[in-house]
């Protein structure tokens, strides 16, 4: 009781603290500005952004900088100067599997999202039960990774042959006679199973995206490519994909981004055996479980290395747009 | 009244004045400006308790120990309630936090400086993490060194100190050489519970010809991120058994090399029982079940007649489902996982938490005396009223623990003839012992060659 009575003290007493930051910089901020120089427009922007630069320093800058430090100091992060933890993402054995799995990943994942997404997003455009056939594919964004994950865990559920099948697609399978397969086991194609798990989850986003894309085609442009006999794939080839561009792009980067990180999915259901791990997995696993404080900070820079030029073209993609 | 009666505590100026007090003097209540603290219960009555040890920390009213470990709740409760005795005799508020991710914020938090007073480690190799990382481990005092050489073999204090220096008194343990099987059925088919590694595997011949709807065993390596650690137990525990204590001890040093040919001989012979599909994997189905069979589901068709031996530890007895009557005639029980050579030595692999502490005020040091003491155990014992918890206190009155399979492992703990050694894995550096070693095992039960597994290991060993 008193611990609960503890917490609450502490919470307004950091909300109270907050409120009097905020007070002190507007009331600087508004001093700044009864000053009436010339100057005092810039220095009162100054006094605005100087805590968001402050805070962003400390918080990201200077943490980064700390990891990128690690990621060159061996193993453990704090010695010499060298390659040897870079290096050894790309030799050895328990490392190289997650490395090439995440490239898996962060191929397939938005590609097959992408067509998933679009080809639904063509096919219940105008349709009758657009809204109701849009809610069941956005379902899946509004349950969380972990959720998800074990939801499919039990799809993908294996027992003996000749016992009774718990998981819906071994179910199927020996209704139909064949045999039970163990599908978190069957490597390589078990990180594809996974993989359907997250393009599952992503879909939702790139139809509704791309759905939002496809409306805005004006009707007239449309309408003239139909009345010059264009019809189907087609119309979709000529027209759609062009005008949704900009937009399938978007999509292709922020799934890609969203891949590169995924650890939860892989964790919940495989725990990153069976030749399934991914980098953010081990990552994790190097920082926190073996306490390999270098390795995981060299790791974390090669995502971060990865993850660079998708962001950038990104950012290119949508200034364009714009 | 169902909890034991602390005796009342008198806190006397004075030196050693041996007052009785029969009714309840409340130590907040009490002086404060004492030095010393005497305590004397009703004359006769059970549990009374000594406080003399802790009188030397000096007067310790007021002050305040956190402790920190994996255990939550329900669990933690006989913790909590077993330190009732040091808190009334010294008037320390000792504060629990547990957490399931106790593991890898341990060491985040000693490293940003938001260290506990004591930490509960289940691993020696973290131990020497912590004390080689951080540098804030602090060496435990004389008394309680003094506990562990009375009450502990020396190996447990071993485990307990990095470079020579003693850290961290043992607390909890358990004992991992145990074979599960149901003693009713055992009776019904007239097998013998095999006394040589020869007799278990001509039984294990024996039940697989007899019953050709079950097989002789079962067994589980799923255990979620950690699937795998059950196949680093069984080959730890065979190692000790075809090489010797001895060469274990340089296998888990890396004195020899992870993929020494010994060890390639004691994990072929795990694989003779694991990996042959006339023997494995009793009511879950072929080998490579195994692999995804939960360490928790592993032994239960023990009970359905599934299969009939499962090797896990003693922490096994927690996970039979209510009702199971879990004793040397019941439904469940456990016999110990036999010696090649009997004659030669009785290895018994287990496990156990430390004691570790990250400051050296008065009541720090005086509670880590008194989790190091006999007392303490038999408080423990007594405050688990469900059973579940053991320790290699050699105080330990065995009487006090409830459950009959607490009794037993506590019998092997204390044997004479036993050849006690710790779980290697805990004991390797963690990449290897929490990572590889694992990983290794998940994939030679789902058709690495013994070999390649071992090879695997070897090479992510850290320079």
């Amino acid at each position: 009781m008193t611990q609960i009575v503890d917490k609450f003290l502490a919470m307004f007493g950091a909300i109270a603290l907050f409120a009097v930051v905020v007070a002190l910089i507007v009331g600087i901020a508004w001093l700044v500005g009864r000053l009436r120089s010339r100057s005092s427009d810039r220095l009162q922007g100054v006094v605005y952004v100087a805590p968001v630069v402050l805070m962003l320093a400390a918080g990201l800058v200077y943490p980064a900088l700390l990891t990128i430090r690690q990621a060159f100091g061996g193993p453990t992060g704090d010695v010499g100067f060298s390659l040897t933890n870079f290096a050894n993402i790309f030799t050895s054995p328990e490392l190289l599997r997650p490395l090439i799995n995440t490239a898996v990943w962060v191929i397939a994942v938005p590609v097959l999202a992408t067509v998933v997404g679009l080809a639904y997003a063509v096919l219940v455009d105008r349709s009758r039960f657009e809204a109701f056939a849009k809610a069941l594919i956005f379902l899946p964004m509004a349950i969380s990774m972990v959720g998800a994950s074990i939801i499919w865990k039990f799809v993908y559920e294996y027992r003996p042959a000749g016992a009774a099948q718990t998981g819906l697609f071994n179910a199927i399978i020996t209704t139909f006679g064949g045999d039970p397969v163990d599908f978190m086991q069957s490597r390589p194609w078990n990180t594809f199973w996974l993989i359907v798990v997250m393009v599952w989850i992503q879909a939702g986003f790139a139809m509704t995206v791309l759905s939002a894309a496809i409306k805005a085609i004006p009707d007239e442009v449309v309408e003239a490519a139909k009345i010059d006999g264009s019809t189907g794939w087609r119309l979709f080839r000529s027209i759609t994909l062009p005008s949704i561009r900009g937009s399938v792009v978007v999509v292709l980067t922020t799934v890609g981004i969203a891949t590169l990180k995924v650890f939860d999915v892989v964790r919940t259901m495989t725990g990153g055996q069976f030749d399934t791990s991914v980098l953010a997995l081990e990552f994790y696993n190097y920082s926190f479980r073996y306490f390999e404080y270098g390795t995981g900070a060299a790791i974390a820079v090669l995502l971060f290395i990865l993850v660079l030029p998708i962001v950038i073209y990104n950012v290119i993609q949508t200034r364009r747009d714009a | 009244m169902a909890r034991r009666r602390i005796p009342a505590i008198l806190l006397a100026s004075g030196v050693a004045v041996s007052a009785l007090l029969t009714a309840c003097a409340d130590t907040q209540t009490s002086s404060t400006t004492t030095a010393e603290a005497t305590t004397s219960g009703s004359a006769g009555e059970a549990g009374s308790f000594d406080c003399s040890p802790y009188e030397a920390f000096g007067d310790l009213n007021g002050t305040t120990v956190t402790v920190y470990t994996s255990i939550v709740a329900p669990e933690d409760q006989p913790h909590i309630d077993s330190w009732k005795p040091f808190e009334d005799c010294t008037g320390v508020d000792v504060q629990y936090e547990g957490s399931k991710e106790f593991e890898a914020q341990l060491i985040v938090r000693v490293k940003g400086g938001n260290a506990p007073d004591i930490a509960y480690v289940p691993q020696p190799g973290l131990l020497q993490t912590l004390v080689h990382d951080t540098g804030k481990v602090v060496a435990a005092p004389d008394a309680t060194a003094a506990n562990v050489d009375e009450f502990f073999d020396p190996a447990w204090k071993g485990y307990g100190s990095v470079d020579g220096t003693f850290y961290a008194a043992p607390l909890g343990a358990n004992v991992k050489s145990y074979v599960w099987y149901s003693p009713k059925v055992f009776a019904e088919k007239g097998y013998e519970i095999p006394e040589t590694w020869d007799d278990l595997m001509a039984l294990t011949k024996q039940i697989a010809a007899d019953d050709p709807d079950a097989k002789p065993w079962c067994a589980g390596f799923g255990s979620g991120d950690a699937t795998g650690w059950p196949g680093t137990d069984w080959l730890e525990d065979v190692l000790m058994r075809t090489a010797s204590p001895e060469v274990y001890d340089q296998w888990v040093a890396h004195e020899i090399p992870f993929n020494d040919p010994q060890v390639v001989e004691a994990l072929d012979t795990v694989g003779a029982i694991l990996k042959d599909s006339a023997y494995v994997n009793g009511g879950f189905g072929d080998v490579n079940s195994i692999a995804t069979t939960t360490f928790q589901d592993g032994g239960q068709p023990i009970l359905t007649g599934g299969c009939y031996l499962h090797r896990q530890a003693s922490f096994y007895a927690a996970n039979w489902p209510e009702g199971t009557d879990v004793s040397e005639n019941g439904d469940a029980w456990a016999f110990y996982l036999p010696a090649v050579d009997p004659s030669a030595a009785k290895p018994v692999l287990g496990g156990g938490e430390f004691v570790v502490a990250f400051a050296d005020r008065p009541e720090v040091q005086a509670f880590q005396t008194y989790l190091s003491s006999a007392d303490w155990a038999n408080e423990k014992a007594k405050d688990t009223p469900n059973g579940g918890w053991v320790s290699a206190n050699k105080g330990l009155d065995i009487n006090n623990l409830v459950s009959p399979m607490d009794q037993l492992s506590a019998t092997t703990l204390q044997d004479e003839a036993a050849v006690f050694r710790f779980d290697g894995s805990d004991m390797m550096p963690a990449k290897v012992g929490a990572g590889t070693f694992w990983k290794g095992m998940t994939d030679w039960i789902t058709g690495q060659s013994t070999q390649d597994t071992l090879d695997f290991v070897e090479s992510s060993w850290p320079s």
